[in-house]
């Protein structure tokens, strides 16, 4: 295979930034070699979730929003995950379908992820992804997350500013909202508004986040959008501005980025244990143990207990 | 951990035959490999431009308008302009046995007609992987 150096990244080429991804995604034990020499770039763009239900437009918003920021002569990543199917591992990944004009623009990178088995709407790494593509000198870094229901909070992890997509149809949704995912949301958007109740739908959300108070006493927007003719995009793309400047202004950037960080740690602890936990060894305890059980009387926990025995002496 | 086979699966041109391709992308994603599936209406630079981002391992390509001969050598001269000649093309579709037997000779992989048992694809891309990208 072709030669990789890392130093390629910064000078954006984007053989080496797709490779780069690869190893981040596959766990490759040439990421260490590279890491800390990239890491000090990942702070500089301004990194951008959008999230919300199966087809509510997120893609098709997206591709208008890379327009916007081109215009703005703003260089863009994008990290778009869809679902891995849990029975294969395989996925089928077309986020790319709504965003195919930008091939002759070397500012913008565009990557397509499995969530491979991650439940919190993204990928496990895309963190990591988004540091490579800061480190290639991206402006901004959009991270469309899996179409889930209201599980996805992780992409709080990963962003700055996150957009909540939901269309007329999220009625239910938005009566069943529960505060997480109001405390998510720097930004609601009503996608397809094209279509009846879309107007019912804005009013409701609005009347239900002044009902919540958040710590800060931070009110998100209501924004609505019509993404595939593009109505309401510009709007949207200026308040996304407007309130990433705001929060750079007021500090409250600086103290995501440290949440982040936090729990950015924390994910790692839990993944590294777990790498060393299912060594050989216990995966193959696991399978004899399991193997012999042919009822599910006793409590799993004993079956843990016989699997951990002795790992605190591994772990030191 | 194992990589994932990365396959980008697009529709060149104004073709819009699409049901045979969305057949073979549930296929290779139900046989473990992530599938970036591009759509309709892409130019060759679209496509081999997706492939570079993605790392992908496999360009597949169907093609049932009687373009392929235009489109299959333009797509193998701009991989290599793009530094991914070590990607493997393949494809299928209405496309004459004299033309696939010319095509194959100038460097594209496999090109598959009307009938092909799936898992023939599936093996042909497995073993390709396993020996020219690991
Ligand atoms: C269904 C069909 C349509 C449907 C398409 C629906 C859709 N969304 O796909 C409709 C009605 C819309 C249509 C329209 C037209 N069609 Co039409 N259509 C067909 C038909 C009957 C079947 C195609 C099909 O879906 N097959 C089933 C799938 C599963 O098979 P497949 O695509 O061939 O894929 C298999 C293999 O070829 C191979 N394969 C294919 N791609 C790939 C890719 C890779 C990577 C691999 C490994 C393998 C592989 O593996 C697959 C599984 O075995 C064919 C005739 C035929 N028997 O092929 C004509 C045919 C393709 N159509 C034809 C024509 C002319 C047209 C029209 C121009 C007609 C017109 N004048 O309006 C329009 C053009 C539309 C457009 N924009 O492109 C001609 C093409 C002639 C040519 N190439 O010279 C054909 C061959 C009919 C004929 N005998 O004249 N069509
Ligand atoms: N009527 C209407 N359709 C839209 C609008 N925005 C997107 N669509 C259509 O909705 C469908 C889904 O759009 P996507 O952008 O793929 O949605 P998504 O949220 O990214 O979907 P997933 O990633 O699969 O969850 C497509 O057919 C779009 O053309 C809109 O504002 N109005
Ligand atoms: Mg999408």
């Amino acid at each position: 295979m072709k030669k990789f150096n890392y130093k390629d990244i910064f000078i954006n080429k984007h053989v080496a930034i797709s490779r780069a991804i690869s190893m981040v995604e596959n766990n490759d034990s040439q990421v260490a070699k590279f890491y800390d020499k990239i890491y000090k770039y990942s702070n500089e763009p301004v990194r951008i979730g959008v999230t919300g239900p199966p087809g509510a437009g997120k893609s098709t918003l997206v591709d208008k929003l890379i327009s916007c920021f081109i215009n703005d002569n703003k260089s863009v990543g994008v990290v778009a995950i869809d679902p891995s199917s849990p029975f294969s591992g395989g996925a089928l990944l077309g986020d790319r379908v709504r965003m195919s004009k930008y091939s002759e623009n070397n500012n913008v990178y565009i990557r397509s992820m499995g969530n491979r088995g991650d439940l919190g709407g993204l990928s496990r790494k895309a963190q990591e992804v988004g540091d490579i593509l800061a480190a290639s000198g991206k402006d901004i870094i959009i991270f469309e997350t899996v179409g889930v229901g209201q599980a996805e909070h992780d992409i709080v992890n990963a962003a700055d500013f996150t957009i909540v997509v939901l269309v007329p149809e999220s009625g239910d949704e938005v009566q069943l909202m529960k505060a997480g995912i109001i405390e998510i949301a720097d930004l609601f958007v009503i996608n397809k508004s094209d279509r009846p109740g879309s107007k019912r739908i804005e009013r409701t959300l609005v009347d239900i986040l002044h009902a919540v108070s958040t710590e800060d006493g931070f009110i998100p927007d209501v924004m609505s959008s019509v993404a595939t003719t593009g109505v309401g995009v510009k709007q949207i793309f200026d308040k996304i501005i407007r309130n990433i400047q705001l929060f750079d202004e007021s500090g409250q950037l600086e103290k995501r980025r440290l949440r982040r960080y936090k729990n950015r740690i924390k994910a790692l602890v839990v993944e590294k244990l777990e790498g060393i936990f299912w060594d050989l060894n216990r995966r193959r305890l696991f399978k004899n143990i399991t193997s012999s059980i042919d009822s599910v009387a006793n409590p799993p926990n004993s079956v843990v207990r016989k699997l951990l025995l002795n790992f605190d002496k591994e772990v030191k | 951990m194992e990589r994932k086979i990365r396959i980008v699966m697009a529709k060149p041109g104004l073709d819009g035959h699409d049901r045979g391709i969305k057949v073979l992308a549930s296929a290779y994603r139900d046989a473990g490999m992530e599938v970036i599936y591009l759509g309709l209406r892409q130019t060759p630079e679209m496509i081999v431009s997706a492939a570079l981002q993605e790392d992908a391992d496999v360009i597949a390509l169907s093609s049932l308008n009687n373009a392929h001969n235009t489109i299959f050598p333009r797509i193998i001269e701009i991989m290599k302009e793009k530094e991914i000649e070590d990607v493997l093309l393949i494809g299928g579709g209405i496309i004459p046995k004299k033309d696939i037997e010319s095509l194959e000779a100038s460097g594209v992989g496999k090109l598959y007609g009307p009938g092909t048992p799936v898992n023939e694809t599936i093996d042909y891309i497995t073993n390709w992987v396993k020996k020219n990208r690991r």
